[in-house]
C-alpha cells in the first residue's frame, strides 16, 4: 500500500498536472460505459437465471399446473408427478436447522462480543467459527454418513424404543433420515447467523450497555434485557439468511435425508427435499422429466429468492436505523 | 447496609446465580460448536491420511473390484474448471464493482446491482446448475467442462463482486482528490492510484470465492457429471467432454459399497479441504497485512 502511494507521489512530482488529452477522455468514456454495462448485467443476470430456468421449465407448468405443488407422488413412468413430500422436507429440515443452529449461532455471537475471552482467544475461536464454513458440503456429508449416523443411531432408537408414542419419534433411524440431515445442516448455517449475529451486536454503540451496567445490572440482564433487544432485527436478519441457506443446501442433505418420498413428523424417518430431489433425478431424467425437474426448481429458485430478498431487507434496514437508537 | 452496595458475587443470590448458569451454558455452545470441525478435521486425517500416497495424485479412479488407484484426472478437472470460472467470474465482478464503489455510486443502478448481486449470493447452488444444464448441455448436447466452469462463475461473481466493492471503498478519498488535483480522468485514478491500492483486498475476494468454488458439488453434478480419465486425453476437442472433479468424486464413491472406494473418497476430501483452508488462510493473512 505505502509503496504504491510513494511511486504515485513521485509520478506526480515529476510531470506537473496536465489536463487530460482528447485520447484519455476518450478512454475514460469508453472504461466508465463498460463498468456501467456490467453493473447492468449484473440485473440482467439474475433476470435471465429466472427466464432460462422458468423457460425450461414452461411446458410442464403448463401441463401439471399447481396441482404439482399438492401431489405427494413422483413417478416418471407413469408420468405422475408432485412435490409436496419434498416441500415439507425442505421446510422440515430447514426449521430444525434453524432453530438448532439459531440457538447456538447467536449464544456464539454473544460469546464473542461481550468480552468473555481475552482479545486474541476470541480472534482464534471466530476463525475457527469461519472455518466450519469452509469445508465444503460433500465433505460434510460424507462426515455424517460415517461418523454422524452411527453416532447417534443408538439414541434415536432408544427414543423410538420408550417414547415411540410421540410423533417425532414414531419410527427407528435406519440410516439416514430427517434428524441427522437437520444436524449437519445446523453446522452449515452456524457460521452464517454467528456472523452476522456479531456484526449486529457489535454495532451497538458501547453508551447502551455502558448505561445498562450503569443501572447495576448483571452482565446477563444487559445482554438479555438491552443488548440482545438493541441488536434483534440484525439478529433476525441473520437467521433469516441462514434460513434462506439451509433451503438451498444440496448435497449434504441428497447425501443424508434417504431421499424417501414420504410425508412424515418423524424426526427418524427418510425424507426428501427439492434441492436433493434435482440432484438425484436430474443425470438420469428424459426430456419431459428435465421439464418437471425444472419446474422444481423454479419453485425452489422463488422460495429461496423471497426469504433472502426479505433477509436482506432486514438486514438493510436495521443498519440504517441502527445509528437512530 | 443498606446504604452500600454489596459487591459480593453469591452463590445464593438469583441474580448472580442466573448469571453464572447462562455463561456456563454460552461457553458450553461454543465449545459444542467446534466440535464438529475437529471431528471432521481428525477423521479426515485419520481415515483420508491413512490412504494418502504419491499414487493418488498421478493414478485414474478404480473399477468396483479394483485395488489402488487414485484421483489424479479429477485434481485436475477440479482446478481446470474452477480455472474456467475465476476466468469469467473475475473481470464480471471487478468490473461491476467499480461502477458500484466508483463511478456509479449512490445511484439507482448501483443500489439495485449491488442488491442483486447480495441475492445471487443466496441462490442454491444447485440451481446454478440448473441454470448451467438449462444454458450450455441442452444447447451443446453434452455435459462439458465448461458448463461446469460456467455453473462455478455464477456462484464465483456475486462473492468478488461485494468484497471488491468494500475494498475499493476502503480506499482514503483524499488519494483520489489528490489524483484527481493533478489532472487524472477518473479512469486514471481508478488504475493507478485506486486498484493497485485495492488489489490486497480484492484478492483476498477472489481467493475466497475460489476456495467456496472448489469445494462445490451440486452445480457439477449434472453439468460436468464424472470421468474416469484425463481431461485432453483426446485432445483439444475434450474440453466438451464430461469432466472429473474432486467434489464429486467424493459424492460418487461415498455411496458405493466398496471399502476402497470410500478410503478414496477420505483421501479426496483430505485433499480437498487442504486446498480450501490454504487458499482461505493465505487470503486472511493477506488481508490481515494490509490492515
Amino acid at each position: 500500500m505505502s509503496s504504491s502511494l510513494s511511486n504515485q507521489q513521485q509520478q506526480n512530482n515529476d510531470q506537473i498536472a496536465v489536463p487530460p488529452t482528447p485520447r484519455d477522455i476518450l478512454l475514460d468514456r469508453i472504461f466508465r460505459s463498460l463498468t456501467t454495462s456490467f453493473a447492468w448485467l449484473t440485473l440482467l443476470l439474475i433476470v435471465y437465471i429466472v427466464w432460462e430456468i422458468g423457460g425450461t421449465a414452461l411446458p410442464a407448468i403448463k401441463e401439471i399446473g399447481f396441482g404439482f405443488l399438492t401431489g405427494t407422488t413422483w413417478n416418471p413412468n407413469q408420468g405422475e408427478f408432485g412435490i409436496l413430500p419434498q416441500i415439507w422436507g425442505t421446510f422440515y429440515s430447514s426449521l430444525l436447522a434453524l432453530f438448532l443452529g439459531g440457538f447456538f449461532g447467536v449464544a456464539i455471537a454473544v460469546f464473542l462480543t461481550q468480552d468473555f475471552l481475552p482479545h486474541k482467544i476470541q480472534i482464534v475461536l471466530k476463525s475457527i467459527i469461519e472455518l466450519l464454513a469452509a469445508i465444503p458440503s460433500v465433505v460434510y456429508g460424507l462426515w455424517g454418513i460415517f461418523v454422524l449416523i452411527p453416532l447417534i443411531r443408538p439414541v434415536a432408537n432408544w427414543l423410538h424404543a420408550t417414547l415411540g408414542w410421540v410423533p417425532f419419534f414414531s419410527t427407528s433411524l435406519s440410516g439416514p433420515g430427517m434428524f441427522p440431515a437437520a444436524l449437519v445442516l445446523s453446522i452449515m448455517i452456524l457460521p452464517t447467523v454467528a456472523a452476522i449475529s456479531q456484526d449486529a451486536l457489535s454495532a451497538i454503540p458501547s453508551k447502551i450497555k455502558e448505561a445498562a451496567y450503569g443501572m447495576g445490572t448483571t452482565r446477563w440482564e444487559a445482554i438479555l434485557k438491552v443488548l440482545l433487544p438493541t441488536a434483534s432485527r440484525g439478529i433476525f436478519g441473520g437467521l433469516v439468511l441462514g434460513f434462506g441457506r439451509a433451503l438451498g443446501e444440496t448435497m449434504a442433505l441428497a447425501m443424508l435425508v434417504g431421499n424417501s418420498n414420504q410425508l412424515s413428523l418423524s424426526l427418524f424417518s427418510p425424507a426428501d427435499t427439492l434441492a436433493a430431489l434435482l440432484a438425484l433425478n436430474f443425470p438420469e431424467a428424459s426430456e419431459y422429466e428435465t421439464q418437471v425437474l425444472m419446474f422444481a426448481a423454479v419453485v425452489l429458485l422463488f422460495i429461496t429468492l423471497a426469504v433472502n430478498i426479505v433477509g436482506e431487507i432486514i438486514i438493510s434496514y436495521s443498519e440504517r436505523s441502527g445509528g437512530k437508537k | 447496609m443498606r446504604n452500600t452496595p454489596n459487591f459480593d458475587k453469591s452463590f445464593t443470590e438469583g441474580r448472580a446465580l442466573k448469571s453464572i448458569i447462562l455463561s456456563t451454558i454460552t461457553v458450553s455452545c461454543a465449545i459444542l460448536a467446534c466440535i464438529p470441525l475437529f471431528s471432521v478435521l481428525f477423521m479426515l486425517i485419520v481415515r483420508g491420511g491413512k490412504r494418502l500416497s504419491f499414487e493418488l495424485f498421478y493414478a485414474l479412479p478404480p473399477t468396483a473390484f479394483d485395488t489402488g488407484g487414485g484421483f489424479g484426472n479429477a485434481i485436475v478437472g477440479t482446478l481446470f474448471m474452477v480455472g474456467i470460472a475465476a476466468l469469467i467470474a473475475v473481470p464480471f465482478g471487478i468490473m461491476a464493482a467499480i461502477y458500484l464503489a466508483e463511478f456509479g455510486e449512490n445511484s439507482k443502478l448501483a443500489e439495485i446491482a449491488r442488491f442483486c448481486a447480495k441475492t445471487m449470493t443466496g441462490i442454491p447452488s444447485i440451481l446454478a446448475g440448473v441454470l448451467a444444464y438449462a444454458a450450455v448441455v441442452m444447447v451443446t448436447g453434452t455435459y462439458s467442462a465448461i458448463a461446469g466452469g460456467i455453473a462455478l462463475s455464477i456462484l464465483m461473481i456475486p462473492t468478488v463482486m461485494l468484497t471488491a466493492e468494500e475494498s475499493i471503498k476502503m480506499v482514503p478519498s483524499i488519494m483520489r482528490e489528490a489524483a484527481v488535483g493533478m489532472g487524472c480522468t477518473k479512469t486514471q485514478v481508478m488504475w493507478k492510484v485506486i486498484l493497485p491500492v485495492a488489489m490486497p483486498g480484492m484478492i483476498t475476494g477472489v481467493m475466497l470465492a475460489i476456495a467456496r468454488a472448489s469445494g462445490e458439488t451440486a452445480p457439477l453434478l449434472f453439468t460436468a457429471l464424472f470421468s474416469d480419465y484425463w481431461i485432453f486425453q483426446g485432445g483439444a476437442g475434450d474440453i466438451m467432454e464430461p469432466t472429473a472433479s474432486l467434489a464429486v468424486l467424493i459424492y460418487n464413491f461415498s455411496g458405493m459399497p466398496f471399502e476402497n472406494q470410500i478410503e478414496l473418497a477420505w483421501a479426496a476430501s483430505l485433499v480437498l479441504v487442504t486446498m480450501v483452508f490454504i487458499i482461505n488462510i493465505l487470503s486472511r493473512m493477506l488481508f490481515q497485512k494490509k490492515k
